[in-house]
């Protein structure tokens, strides 16, 4: 029975491509796939676009495909990313610019746009959409002169269409995170429009292995004192047959571990309702799905379902939402805590003083509860240390950066100890998030595949 | 009966989605999911989370994994990109719920 072997390439923008090279090397797999777009990505490549035209994608592709473009040629393994963010273009120009300065060449770079909405805001309220949030329904215009991005999640369909252009390398924009995983297994296996059961095998198997190491050991809430090879972990690797049906393993000699207990963990990762997991390309149902332990490393999937695709595409747009400014400084003992809560409360007093007008003031004590917040157990008079991060929002930059001025007095004025003056970072913006479903014709129908060929003369044209 | 934590008896795993977060609970076998089902009800969790948590919190069940999924609403301070938390994506929600204790019987906490 024929199989396709697909690794997982990146689970974020910034994330290693070591584990993707060993993939490459070792895994015999046909596709490698990666998810560089996370809801906060998108807005810091909306920033760097507006410094600069030719970005907005993530810049990591660059050694991304310095990394894997001999094995591409080699092996004939085709890369597929979602990396282009809002420049896809400027992502598959990149791309072809990395090939030709590394002499590889007779490759073809597919590029799919028609993801990003942002200049079609207008047209769409004209023709009688609110855009109202999918969790607060108010409508877009409280925010709409504020926005930043506005792109809609497409599916896996562009990509198969670029891949029967025989495209090697696939460039996208806003595709889902699983999208770049299943667009494979159509192309192969030929998969129609309404094999909801074979879909949504697919979407899960990509959802399994988007988040790079959550399924091979990483960030493991079992014994993960127990996982191997932390230093260098081996990424997903599934094997997929016509039926849908996967195994989900590792290259060998790479960290990590691959068990029903690791697997399943991520499993439900930013999942709502398991039994209808909606995706651009079908709704999943996963109250049916068996794990189970076939070998070492090796864990088979089987059981996924699948409903008919909807109507709608989820829009998700950022919008300026003022600035943020953060210190963190550190007390001794003793009285570590009290020491931090007094400065805490000085610096109030002089907000309030200076009339310094901030959204939000909101105090953490590392050391003792800034990752549990009011859950953090204990009294906490007897630490060792503590340190106080402090952090304002305020919709003025300049409003925002006075007050890190607020703290360096207080070393010799304040309570004594002050230790350790960390984190006194510059304002950073805030970025709202706005969710909403538009019929998915009104982006489909905007939808555009480009393949360009990097000819053997290191010209390109446009094909 | 003994009382114990969940991190004892159980796995989670927690992501982010805009303002909400969610949960997954894992046990290691259907009789301690039983008793999970039974006394980590969506209530309790929400209770658990007070201050964390402004919204309701959703159970979904997934027996055939032996687990359950809790979906938190209004749970980050406004969402990742614009919440003033230090964990502002709530990873930790994860082990802020293994934090909970439950009642159990000694026999079926094999460890």
């Amino acid at each position: 029975m024929k199989k396709v072997r697909i690794g997982a390439g990146q689970g974020f923008y910034g994330d290693t491509f070591e584990a993707a090279v060993a993939t490459a090397e070792k895994g015999n797999v046909q596709y490698i796939c990666s998810d560089a777009l996370a809801e906060l990505t998108m807005s810091i490549l909306s920033k760097d676009k507006k410094r600069d035209e030719n970005l907005g994608y993530t810049k990591d592709l660059t050694v991304q495909m310095k990394q894997l473009l001999p094995y591409m040629k080699e092996k004939g393994i085709k890369l597929l990313t979602n990396a282009g963010g809002i420049n896809p273009i400027g992502a598959q120009q990149e791309v072809i610019r990395v090939a030709k300065e590394m002499g590889i060449s007779n490759i073809k770079v597919a590029v799919v746009t028609g993801d990003n909405v942002l200049n079609r805001i207008d047209e769409l309220q004209d023709s009688g959409y609110t855009l109202e949030d999918i969790e607060t329904g108010v409508p877009l215009d409280k925010v709409k002169d504020k926005l930043q991005f506005a792109n809609a999640y497409i599916g896996a369909r562009p990509i198969v269409e670029a891949l029967q252009k025989g495209a090697d390398i696939v460039i996208t924009g806003r595709t889902t995170d699983t999208a770049q995983f299943l667009a494979p297994l159509i192309y192969e296996f030929g998969w129609a429009e309404d094999e909801w059961d074979k879909l949504a095998s697919g979407i899960f198997m990509g959802h399994l292995l988007e988040c790079s190491a959550q399924s091979t050991g990483g960030n493991y809430s079992g014994k993960w004192w127990e996982v191997e090879g932390m230093d260098k972990m081996g990424y997903p690797i599934a094997e997929v047959d016509e039926s849908g049906e996967f195994i989900v393993t590792k290259v060998e000699d790479q960290g990590g571990l691959v068990t029903v207990d690791t697997v399943k963990e991520q499993m439900l990762y930013e999942i709502h309702d398991p039994s209808a997991y909606i995706t651009p390309d079908v709704i999943l149902d996963l109250t049916n799905v068996t794990l189970e332990n076939v070998g070492e490393n090796q864990v088979k999937v089987s059981g996924t379902r699948g409903k008919a695709r909807p109507e709608t595409l989820k829009v998700v747009m950022g919008y300026e939402n003022g600035y943020a400014s953060q210190v963190v400084v550190g007390y001794s003992w003793p009285d570590a805590l009290l020491k931090a809560k007094k400065l805490e409360k000085i610096i109030r007093n002089q907000i309030k003083d200076k009339q310094l007008n901030y959204d939000e003031v909101r105090a953490d004590y590392i050391g003792y509860n800034s990752l549990h917040g009011p859950l953090a157990h204990g009294d906490g008079n007897d630490l060792n240390e503590v340190y106080l991060r402090m952090i304002v929002s305020s919709k003025s930059k300049g409003e925002a950066a006075s007050f890190r001025r607020l703290f360096p007095p207080l070393g010799l004025n304040g309570p004594p100890t002050m230790g350790g003056f960390l984190g006194n970072m510059s304002p950073r913006a805030l970025i709202g998030m706005w969710s909403t479903l538009i019929p998915r014709e009104l982006v489909e129908d905007h939808i555009k595949i480009q393949v360009e060929e990097v000819d053997q003369y290191d010209n390109s044209t446009i094909k | 009966m003994t009382t114990v934590q969940l991190s004892e008896i159980s796995q989670t795993r927690a992501g982010d989605k805009g303002n909400k977060v969610n949960i997954g609970l894992f046990a290691p076998n259907e009789e301690i999911y039983k008793v999970l089902l039974e006394q980590v009800t969506p209530e309790k969790v929400r209770e658990h989370f007070t201050g964390l948590v402004e919204g309701e919190v959703v159970r979904y069940e997934l027996p055939n994994i032996h687990a359950m999924n809790f979906v938190c609403y209004d749970a980050l301070d406004g969402g990742g990109s614009s919440s003033l938390r230090v964990d502002n994506l709530g990873k930790c929600f994860g082990g802020n719920l293994m934090r909970m204790e439950i009642e159990i019987e000694e026999d079926l906490v094999r460890l």
